[in-house]
């Protein structure tokens, strides 16, 4: 559908919100605790934050959540009987997501989509509505620009929120999902001034490597191990990267059991632990950390755009952020784009 | 909106137990809810999620062949958490399993050929599949050779089938054990896996070679099979990666741009030769 535009009030917002939970949606923001900002659940603007740049962690877990059930049993003598479980998640609304985040949701749906559709992921997906807001400041870590995206990307958001200048939001309904949550509280929007500049508002956020580009870059550098061990050297494994990324989707299944009942759980995991790849043989496929690495960076920038035809990295920079050992994705890409082929 | 779920198991019965070798087992599987296993098809190569509830999931092949109805068997060595928990299971416990997953060997295209079957230790039951596949269907075959060895003597695997296939005439059957792991009787031969290939010089022409086994003797067979003549697009062989979802989703798997258990776990040796070498 061609989009929409439209404008609301800073202070409507808190009726929007009311009218989104009386539909019985759940609403998860992003909101501020000491130094972290993080996505949880709300039911007043009052609670969110609007003032950062990027949450510590991304909003993936409104869909894909860190542990989630997949089964439950229960033990009675010999036999297990499995309890049969509807799959039906309750109706979120994701506020104040930020574009990188969006397009990230664009990247998971299609890993979790193609061929076994993935109920688990999908149905969760359904009953989400994803209401971002443009970034009107960046900081060092960002690079959307660079990964296909930019800071008013409307891909992946249903409605599309960018901040005015007197603290109003000039609205952007991207699609259906997003018109009937518009439309349900269709009295707190007025019609957008044609020449509101939507470009002016944006953050400014320079081009620093030709996300295009990258694939044959990244794939010319595979048996590069220099390059690989110089960068990955500072690397302790911990995963932080993986946790806080809108894209990494690797999963671990386990069995937990309780007494007389059990269940199967599936948790999120990284390429970047050591037991990942390990077999119960004790071989290992990927036994060294710098190739470790690469298997993300692989993954990313290589592996999920030829299959998926979409970028495994959008630019987020909470990975750099996060990373205890100061690694830096991006000036890690940027020494793979000068590296000679 | 309630769809079924992905990753529900069948609930199987264990109907048969074979000790095959020292914490090794083969079981038969039946399933629980009939209409499931009338529905239920595969192919060989393929294989499955094997469970026990409280303990985990782990990955198997389906060794049995899917000429036989009415049942599938997997093979596993007790080694972690999840073939130690079905090392306690007894004849009529359930467990679960889901599958089939993967692709398949192209048994069909292989028709009118010779077959050279090279497989080491526990990784025979994979084969398994496949040869008993082909054996039921062995008018549509020329030459069937099977080429086996295991560390011992008491390491081989499918011992009774081994003498099966050792009699029939229709079969030329190899067995060879690691040096110093023969038994005063033992009548085959002593020797690593290539090095009796190598001895038999096989002949290449119009012959497929199926290669199954531990990294470092699929390392050392290749050269041999290239030095008899077989092109790398008639050597299939079925890699055996840590997997979780076996659909593609939980990226443990993931060579390069596939992934073991989606667009493996056959593949020819023109295709392992175009992936990083991290299998």
């Amino acid at each position: 559908m061609t989009i929409e535009r439209k404008k609301i009030k800073k202070e409507s917002l808190g009726q929007w919100f009311e009218k989104m939970t009386a539909a019985g949606n759940r609403i998860m923001a992003p909101k501020r605790n000491k130094k972290q900002v993080c996505f949880e659940t709300v039911t007043s603007p009052a609670e969110v934050a609007f003032d950062y740049v990027q949450t510590t962690v991304s909003a993936k877990r409104a869909v894909f959540p860190p542990v989630e059930e997949m089964l439950a049993y229960k033990f009675a003598d010999k036999e297990t009987k499995l309890e049969e479980k509807e799959i039906k998640p309750q109706p979120t609304v994701v506020f104040g997501i930020r574009p990188c985040d969006a397009d990230a949701f664009v990247t998971l749906y299609e890993v979790f989509s193609r061929d076994y559709k993935d109920d688990l992921f999908l149905n969760r997906w359904e009953q989400t509505t994803f209401i971002g807001i443009s970034c009107i400041q960046a900081d060092s870590a960002c690079f959307c620009t660079s990964t296909g995206g930019n800071p008013g990307n409307t891909k992946g958001s249903d409605v599309l929120l960018t901040p005015l200048k007197n603290g109003d939001f000039l609205v952007e309904v991207v699609t259906e999902k997003g018109k009937k949550i518009v439309t349900a509280a269709e009295n707190l929007f007025s019609s957008a001034d044609s020449d509101i500049d939507k470009e002016s508002l944006l953050a400014k956020l320079p081009n620093k490597f030709e996300g295009k580009d990258m694939k044959a870059k990244i794939n010319a550098q595979f048996d590069n191990e220099a390059l690989w061990s110089r960068q990955s050297m500072r690397c302790i494994g911990c995963g932080a990267c993986a946790y806080v990324c809108p894209t990494c989707q690797c999963f671990g299944i386990e069995d937990e059991r309780f007494g007389s009942k059990g269940k199967r759980i599936r948790c999120w995991d990284s390429c970047c632990f050591g037991l990942f790849t390990l077999h119960t043989s004790g071989h290992n496929p990927r036994h060294t950390q710098w190739q470790r690495w690469r298997q993300r960076l692989m993954h990313k920038f290589s592996y999920e755009p030829d299959n998926l035809g979409v970028p495994g990295c959008v630019g987020c920079g909470r990975c750099s952020r996060a990373c205890p050992t100061d690694m830096n994705i991006l000036e890690h890409m940027l020494e793979i784009a000068e590296e000679k082929a | 909106m309630s769809t079924p779920n992905l990753y529900k198991p069948y609930i199987m019965r264990v109907d048969k137990i074979t000790e095959e070798a020292p914490d090794v087992r083969t079981f038969r599987l039946v399933f629980t809810n009939e209409e499931e296993g009338k529905n239920f098809e595969f192919k060989a190569g393929q294989f499955g999620e094997y469970s026990i509830f409280g303990e985990g999931e782990c990955t198997f092949c389906i060794a049995s062949s899917p000429t036989r109805k009415g049942y599938i068997e997997c093979t596993y060595r007790k080694a972690g958490r999840v073939t130690s928990a079905l090392a306690r299971l007894e004849e009529g416990d359930l467990m679960g399993f889901r599958g089939p997953y993967g692709n398949t060997f192209p048994i069909d295209e292989w028709k009118g050929k010779n077959l050279l079957f090279i497989a080491g230790g526990i990784a025979l039951p994979p084969m398994r599949c496949v040869i008993w596949n082909a054996l039921d269907l062995r008018e549509y075959f020329k030459d069937v050779t099977i080429v086996y060895g295991a560390r011992t003597v008491d390491d081989l695997v499918y011992k009774h089938e081994l003498e099966e296939w050792g009699k029939r005439p229709d079969v030329k059957l190899v067995t060879t054990v690691d040096p110093g792991g023969e038994t005063p009787d033992w009548k085959g031969e002593i020797g690593f896996v290539p090095t009796v290939l190598d001895k038999m010089a096989p002949r290449s022409e119009n012959t497929i070679a199926i290669v199954c086994g531990p990294p470092i003797m699929i390392k050392f067979t290749f050269p041999v099979l290239d030095k008899y003549g077989f092109t790398p697009e008639n050597i299939y062989t079925t890699l055996e990666n840590r997997m979780k979802c076996g659909i593609g989703k939980c990226g443990r798997c993931n060579v390069g741009k596939y992934f073991v258990c989606k667009d493996g776990p056959v593949f020819t040796f023109t295709q392992l030769k175009e992936l990083p070498p991290e299998y």
